[in-house]
């Protein structure tokens, strides 16, 4: 058992990349999804803010690419994209924690980000001249996803140099 | 958990853009005639570019309406507390006609439940048990008072409190706030209305207890019991609950309090306009558009008969928009 955890470091490592990557993604599918059913819905009336509404689609988006950009720092550092190298148990669960901010926040950041976007397409709907605000509240939200991707990434790097 | 009603929101935030505003109604108020205010309409949209009449039109509409709510809301089931009066409706029409040997023809609404005709046939053959489940004993109960007592109020009273019951029922099975709210309401103002009703006729307790429906807000046994000492106590019961703001109405005239109720539901439904999941803004949307029906058939009745424009003022509802 002991034999196995001390060479369980690429695994760990490898968890972190899987989590980061499948949680930020799922909560950018949701988001997309529920911001292009209001997207739809307000095309049906008036397909020419079809340029408007894709955009307030698109915001949640964002959280799935952070989680990709942290799965494939993590995958780079521990040699599985270019060359193998020598992972820790420590290391191996290091990653992985590094990871969960990323993981979790883009999670969430981006279901809640996507009400916010579904909320400015309404308004967006109705009055159309007012896009510039409207796509200002959604894009608070994206501000803790940075953060989150800032902590994952920092703390990656960090590890790389131990 | 509720239903997700986002794609529909986003329709109807598109749509409210369309409804009729205060200058809206102002530019049809000043409209010299009938054929202008109609010609005004139809730079709006209503109708369906042909060559309406007046009454056409406003069928049109409503038909437009409810088409566009059935393409929004797939589940027909979520809307039957706005349809359902309209099935009691016909069950009135249909119980009246069968008994007077005449033919229902132009009187029933067919944004219903269950389709009218099937009532009227389920009626006719007394095949009551063919009827859905909340027509069932009502259409049988309201055909054998008619035929024994020969008492259309009483046929009446026994369908609407019939009607009454059952959108107390589907509020109190909704669990929106909204839908709980208008259903409450819709129960109230009609509480209200056969109080005020009986106070006046000076009815017998028997019969205000059998009329007056069961609600939250107010204490049906007082509300009977002030309608049989009188109108003056229905209006100081009134007066102590949180429809106080409703026994100046009441003291101007029956319309004035129909129009109080309209404006009362309009004000609570506003906040819909900021709710991007639920189906408040779908309710709030199709009251809206029924008070704006509603609106332009007096403009149009008014110009017709040739009455002021301060008159019709008075009687036309608050905007939702």
């Amino acid at each position: 058992m002991s034999e196995f955890f001390q060479n369980s470091g690429l695994f760990f490592a490898l968890l972190g990349a899987a989590v980061a990557t499948l949680m930020a993604g799922i909560g950018s599918a949701i988001g997309v999804g529920k911001a292009g059913v209001a997207a739809s819905g307000v095309l049906a009336e008036d397909p020419s803010l079809f340029g408007k509404v894709l955009i307030f689609q698109l915001l949640p988006a964002t959280q799935g690419i952070y989680g990709l950009l942290v799965g494939i720092l993590i995958l780079s550092n521990v040699g599985l994209i270019g060359g193998v190298k020598e992972v820790t148990a420590l290391q191996g669960l290091l990653y992985f924690a590094a990871s969960l901010p990323i993981a979790f926040c883009g999670l969430y950041s981006a279901i809640y980000q996507s009400k916010c976007a579904v909320a400015g397409i309404g308004t967006v709907a109705k009055k159309p001249d007012q896009f510039g605000k409207a796509i200002l509240m959604p894009a608070m939200v994206e501000t803790y996803a940075i953060l989150a991707l800032l902590i994952s990434m920092l703390a990656i790097i960090g590890i790389a140099g131990m | 958990m509720q239903q997700d009603y986002t794609y529909a929101v986003a329709r109807i935030r598109f749509k409210e853009t369309q409804l009729l505003s205060d200058s809206d109604i102002d530019a049809l108020l000043s409209s010299k005639d009938t054929e202008a205010v109609m010609r005004l309409l139809r730079d709006k949209g209503w109708g369906d570019n042909s060559d309406l009449s007046a009454e056409q039109l406003l069928s049109a509409e409503e038909e437009k309406l409810w088409a566009f709510v059935d393409e929004c809301v797939s589940e027909r089931s979520d809307l039957e507390f706005l349809r359902v009066p309209n099935d009691f409706h016909n069950l009135k029409v249909a119980v009246k006609c069968i008994t007077r040997d005449i033919k229902p023809d132009g009187l029933f609404i067919y944004n219903a439940v269950c389709d009218p005709e099937t009532v009227y046939e389920c009626v006719k053959n007394r095949s009551y048990k063919d009827l859905p489940e909340f027509l069932m004993d009502v259409a049988q109960e309201a055909m054998t008072a008619l035929l024994q007592t020969s008492d259309g109020q009483l046929c009446d009273i026994i369908i609407d409190k019939a009607c009454m019951d059952r959108v107390y029922t589907l509020g109190k099975q909704s669990d929106n706030e909204i839908i709980r709210l208008y259903c409450e309401l819709f129960v109230v103002c009609a509480d209200i209305k056969t109080a005020v009703r009986c106070a006046k006729t000076g009815k017998k307790p028997e019969f205000i207890r059998r009329a007056i429906a069961e609600c939250d807000t107010l204490d049906k046994d007082k509300l009977s019991a002030a309608a049989y000492e009188g109108y003056d106590a229905v209006l100081s019961y009134i007066s102590l609950t949180e429809y106080r703001s409703a026994v100046d109405a009441i003291n101007t005239s029956m319309s004035a309090f129909e129009k109080w109720c309209d404006d009362y539901l309009t004000a609570v439904m506003k906040p819909q306009k900021w709710e991007p999941f639920t189906i408040g803004p779908i309710v709030a949307y199709i009251i809206a558009r029924q008070n704006e029906i509603k609106a332009v058939r007096m403009i149009l009745s008014a110009k017709l008969n040739g009455l002021s424009e301060e008159t019709i003022k008075e009687r036309l509802r608050d905007m939702y928009v």
